[in-house]
């Protein structure tokens, strides 16, 4: 099991390096400087400011400079939020975004895990359909457009809910942003957790469970639960990346002050440090996210380690 | 499954994708030819009628924005142009997805095995940061749109490519092609593409949907297509900026955009359901 997971971790280092990479190399590849569209300056200043940040060095080297700062956790100073390191902005915005993110995720597994269930053991029944086809209207419809018209209904119309973020108390400013955010989700989950509820409710040994006189609460409670988790675990990865993805779009309409924003922000104003860093700093997120479930698949899921 | 179930779930399938069908239709059509027959145009601005709820007596069907532009010419503009940047940049990542697939599927062995490798590395990245990263990066041009949305789409189409294609490649018939000395390119040209379109055309009919995702994110965002021309995305934004007195502007293109997404998702599932079935009888 060790070896397991140690071989998955060393795996995952190309990736992240590719990521490094890959993103920096697009940055630097961009036509015009990140201070080119202020004033016009004098040369022998634009000379200064290249020279502070190290622009005037060849890639390689410039390359070299990033990647040991960031072996120590520094990403560089942002270009546009003066007086402030990448890493202190990440390291501000981050748990408002990861608060965020976990309700969400916990709201998607525990109500698509739930209609899913439902809609397998009641295969083809109206129910089914209906929760199918909402499903499929969840999926069908972006976040962004999920999170004003929820805002419209029940903020601008109704008034039962603030649509903004500061000045209000935290249950009631988080309940619209993490319902917007996991509904794609939850309609995803669900889907998949029906699919593979009704493969696993026709094998054999739900057979032989339901011969011994088990009843239906006990063949998914204590057999088919747990087999038909596996491709909803295995969609936790991308489901992260959704979620950080939609983040930035929540916490855009809804004005939280979280990672997505300062994300949307950096790349209006081209700071391209901030956007550099938050790029790597969310694709090591996902990329070691990604592992866990790989290892947690193998520990419940034994015949994976073999492979 | 007994068969009369069969015959019902036919009978849906066939009445989701034809109602789903009419529904695109429709709307492509009243989008190519209402802005023809409106009197007004997208650009015209009109600082004495701004803001002009929808009515049907009034000049704007679909009221009017901000700026007093007709909102009903715009969000048809709006949903040309997200069909078609969703259409071209489809057939990017059709092209990348069934090339890649195609050749790995193939070639198999080693090469088939890093080649898949490398599609599970990049399907572990959120691949959308790097599109907002190369769109911070360069000027955003509508080419460079197509390019990153069809870059991104095309993980789905090589991996379903490729695994048709190595069950093909064990076919006779592909193998008598291959004994009697057809070349290489000759034989995923003639034996192996005729049989892909099957499967690829289900898989465009689901990459169409993720692309027109991706394009009306990044235009929400203020980072894909630019003002003065317009998609359903970046109607949405407009809309949410006057959510508290127009809401028209926000329920007109958010309506549009879920109806196009849902049809086509309705249309590509029930085709892959026609297909998967087909496969496994």
């Amino acid at each position: 099991m060790l070896r397991y997971a140690l071989l998955r971790l060393l795996g995952a280092i190309p990736t992240l390096l590719l990521v490094i990479v890959l993103a920096f190399l697009m940055v630097h590849a961009a036509p015009g400087g990140p201070f080119d569209d202020e004033r016009v300056l004098p040369p022998e200043i634009e000379a200064n400011i290249a020279q502070a940040y190290q622009l005037d060095q060849p890639l390689p080297k410039q390359f070299y400079n990033y990647m040991s700062r960031l072996l120590r956790g520094d990403l560089g100073p942002s270009y546009r939020y003066r007086d402030h390191t990448v890493s202190e902005l990440i390291g501000g915005a981050f748990p408002v975004s990861l608060r965020l993110g976990a309700m969400a995720m916990l709201l998607a597994v525990v109500a698509g895990v739930g209609a899913g269930t439902l809609a397998a053991l009641r295969k083809d029944s109206l129910l089914d359909r209906l929760v199918m086809t909402l499903a499929m209207t969840g999926i069908s419809i972006p976040v962004f457009v999920i999170a004003p018209i929820l805002v419209l209904l029940f903020a601008v119309k109704l008034q039962w809910l603030p649509a903004g973020w500061s000045g209000v108390e935290e249950g009631r400013r988080l309940l619209l942003p993490v319902i917007s955010l996991a509904l794609p989700q939850i309609a995803y989950i669900a889907r998949l957790t029906r699919a593979s509820m009704i493969e696993v409710l026709s094998s054999d040994f739900v057979r032989t469970a339901r011969a011994q006189g088990l009843g239906t609460q006990a063949i998914v409670r204590f057999h088919a639960l747990k087999p038909a988790m596996l491709p909803v675990l295995s969609y936790m990865g991308p489901a992260v990346a959704a979620i950080l993805t939609g983040s930035v779009v929540v916490e855009e309409i809804f004005g939280i002050p979280g990672l997505g924003q300062f994300f949307v922000r950096g790349a209006l104003n081209r700071d391209y440090t901030l956007v550099l860093g938050i790029v790597i700093f969310y694709a090591t997120l996902v990329i070691l996210l990604n592992l866990v479930v790989d290892i947690l698949y193998g520990v419940i899921d034994p015949r994976i380690r073999q492979r | 499954m007994s068969s009369i179930h069969n015959t019902w779930r036919r009978l849906w399938r066939n009445r989701v994708i034809a109602i789903s069908g009419s529904i695109l239709t429709g709307l492509v059509l009243v989008s190519v030819i209402g802005p023809m027959v409106s009197p007004h145009n997208y650009l015209q601005t009109d600082f004495g009628n701004i803001l002009q709820a929808p009515s049907f007596s009034g000049a704007h069907l679909f009221g009017t924005d901000d700026l007093g532009r007709d909102l009903f010419v715009r969000a048809l503009l709006g949903v040309q142009v997200t069909i078609i940047i969703a259409l071209v940049a489809s057939a990017v990542s059709l092209v990348i997805g069934v090339v890649y697939g195609a050749v790995a599927g193939f070639a198999g062995g080693r090469v088939d095995a890093v080649m898949m490798r490398f599609v599970d590395t990049l399907y572990a990245l959120p691949f959308i940061f790097f599109v907002i990263l190369l769109m911070v990066a360069f000027e955003r041009n509508f080419f460079l749109i197509f390019v990153a949305i069809g870059a991104v789409n095309w993980l789905d189409m090589a991996r379903i490519v490729r695994g048709q294609t190595l069950s093909l490649r064990e076919r006779e018939f592909v193998q008598a092609a291959q004994l009697t000395g057809v070349s290489f390119s000759k034989i995923i040209l003639r034996h192996i593409a005729p049989n892909l379109i099957g499967v690829v055309v289900v898989y465009l009919t689901l990459t169409i949907p993720q692309a027109i995702l991706v394009e009306s994110f990044l235009s929400f965002l203020g980072l894909g297509i630019q003002e003065p021309q317009t998609s359903l995305g970046a109607l949405v934004d407009a809309g949410v900026n006057q959510i508290e007195g127009a809401s028209w502007m926000l329920l007109i293109p958010a309506t549009l955009l879920a109806l196009i997404l849902l049809c086509f998702n309705f249309i590509g599932d029930a085709l892959r359901d026609v297909f998967d079935s087909r496969r496994s009888r």
